[in-house]
């Protein structure tokens, strides 16, 4: 499956990041998913362990925000949800839509832990 | 090849913004698509056709819905006309290459193991044993796989996708991300269809429209050689098309990209461009 493909390519984004920052680790990773992206978020999760191994990337958490798929209508302006095999306008039935969100796949930010620094910030200091 | 360009892909870092979150760790914004090194190894290669007035055209489909017949087809048809060049990817063997070549066309192979689609890597380093300038249309067959090869920009210029009357007329309701993609459906192997009496032709273009997909669905088979001249006609259009977008040092992308175009902000806006004439799909300009 592709996801391990995608997956793959969300850790180089994530090592690059944290190279730049001068990050020992990262704690939390948050992506943006729409069902029209292809990438199915359970399977993404899965390979994210597995790719993840050996990686700055190890033992971060992954968030994925799901995000609904919605439509404009070009025949009569309204903004409706859609379901992945029936984009069509919620008000007027007419298929001339455009997607306003739904094929997102995006990887929204990334939480760094900076050298020194464990998961759990010592409060003492 | 790449005596100019180089290849060097560097990755951007303008996109980030640091900020501090309630823990004191750095929290930072990236906003960009997982896929963002692809699309821009993609770029780079869409670059790499205009330059040479290449027409790049990607064949998606299930495994065995006749994309290298048709293209066996199309080349004796074509031979003459166009230059044609082929892209072939498959899981394993030299299979297809070898049937196109045997055509008399240039077809490199790509084997991609245990990869279930085409990215746009893998087919920079196939233009390598190509000759760009010798070629006016170049057909990358994907892997066959209706699910991952959606989600890769390969730096194409149209997405065609193929859809066997033996497979079901409800396959773009199952698949949407793949046939919502699509600039081209072709209906293939239209023979069987006394025999399959359940696929409905006008069905399958209805569920291509619940997806609010213009794409034109022609139906065809290379069997028989049945309805190709539609599929002919379609090629020349856009061999014009490109040719006269490369005369303006334009650049065309498949209607719908793997990631929405509103993502693309690294890329600059996109603009709609008129349709030229007699050509009524959608594109825009990069
Ligand atoms: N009856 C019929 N069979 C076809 C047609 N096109 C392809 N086939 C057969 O379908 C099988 C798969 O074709 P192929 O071109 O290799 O499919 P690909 O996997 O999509 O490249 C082969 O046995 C072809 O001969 C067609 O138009 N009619
Ligand atoms: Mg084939
Ligand atoms: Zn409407
Ligand atoms: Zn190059």
């Amino acid at each position: 499956m592709h996801e391990l493909s995608v997956c793959q390519a969300l850790i180089g984004q994530i090592e690059d990041i944290a190279r730049q920052h001068r990050a020992t680790a990262v704690r939390r990773v948050s992506v943006r998913l729409g069902p029209l992206s292809g990438v199915e978020p359970d399977l993404l999760s899965q390979a994210f362990s597995l790719a993840s191994a050996g990686t700055v990337a190890q033992n971060s958490r992954l968030e994925i925000e799901r995000l609904p798929i919605r439509v404009r209508c070009e025949s009569c302006g309204a903004e409706t949800a859609a379901e992945p095999n029936k984009l069509v306008c919620g008000e007027c039935g007419d298929w001339h839509t455009r997607l306003l969100s739904g094929d997102e796949m995006v990887l929204a930010s990334v939480e760094l832990i900076q050298n020194g620094e464990c998961g759990v910030r010592n409060e003492n200091r | 090849m790449c005596e100019t360009c180089g290849c060097n892909i560097t990755p951007g870092n303008e996109h980030l913004a640091r900020r501090k979150n309630a823990l004191g760790g750095d929290a930072v914004t990236v906003l960009k698509n997982l896929l963002s090194e692809n699309d821009r190894a993609a770029a780079h290669n869409r670059e790499h056709f205009d330059r040479h007035g290449v027409l790049a055209l990607n064949l998606m489909s299930a495994p065995g819905s006749g994309k290298t017949l048709l293209l066996e087809a199309s080349i004796e048809a074509l031979k003459n006309e166009f230059r044609i060049g082929v892209i072939e990817g498959d899981l394993e063997t030299e299979n297809d290459a070898a049937r196109i070549r045997a055509k008399g066309v240039p077809a490199v192979q790509i084997t991609t193991g245990t990869a279930c689609h085409l990215d746009a890597h893998m087919v920079h380093d196939a233009l390598h044993h190509l000759k760009l300038a010798d070629i006016d249309i170049l057909f990358i067959e994907n892997v066959g796989n209706l699910v991952c090869p959606a989600s890769f920009d390969l730096g194409q210029h149209r997405n065609i996708a193929l859809l066997s009357v033996t497979e079901g007329d409800d396959k773009p309701a199952k698949y949407p991300v793949m046939f919502r993609a699509a600039d081209l459906v072709l209906l293939t192997k239209t023979d069987l269809l006394p025999v399959m009496d359940d696929f409905d032709p006008a069905r399958a273009e209805h569920c291509l429209r619940q997806l609010a997909n213009p794409a034109p669905a022609l139906r065809l088979s290379a069997k028989k050689k049945d309805g190709l001249d539609a599929w002919f006609d379609w090629l020349r259009r856009e061999v014009a098309g490109q040719r006269e977008r490369a005369k303006r040092g334009q650049t065309l992308r498949p209607a719908i990209q793997p990631d929405g175009a509103r993502m693309h902000a690294e890329t600059g806006a996109h603009h709609s461009i008129p349709p030229a004439s007699g050509n009524h799909y959608r594109y825009r300009q990069v």
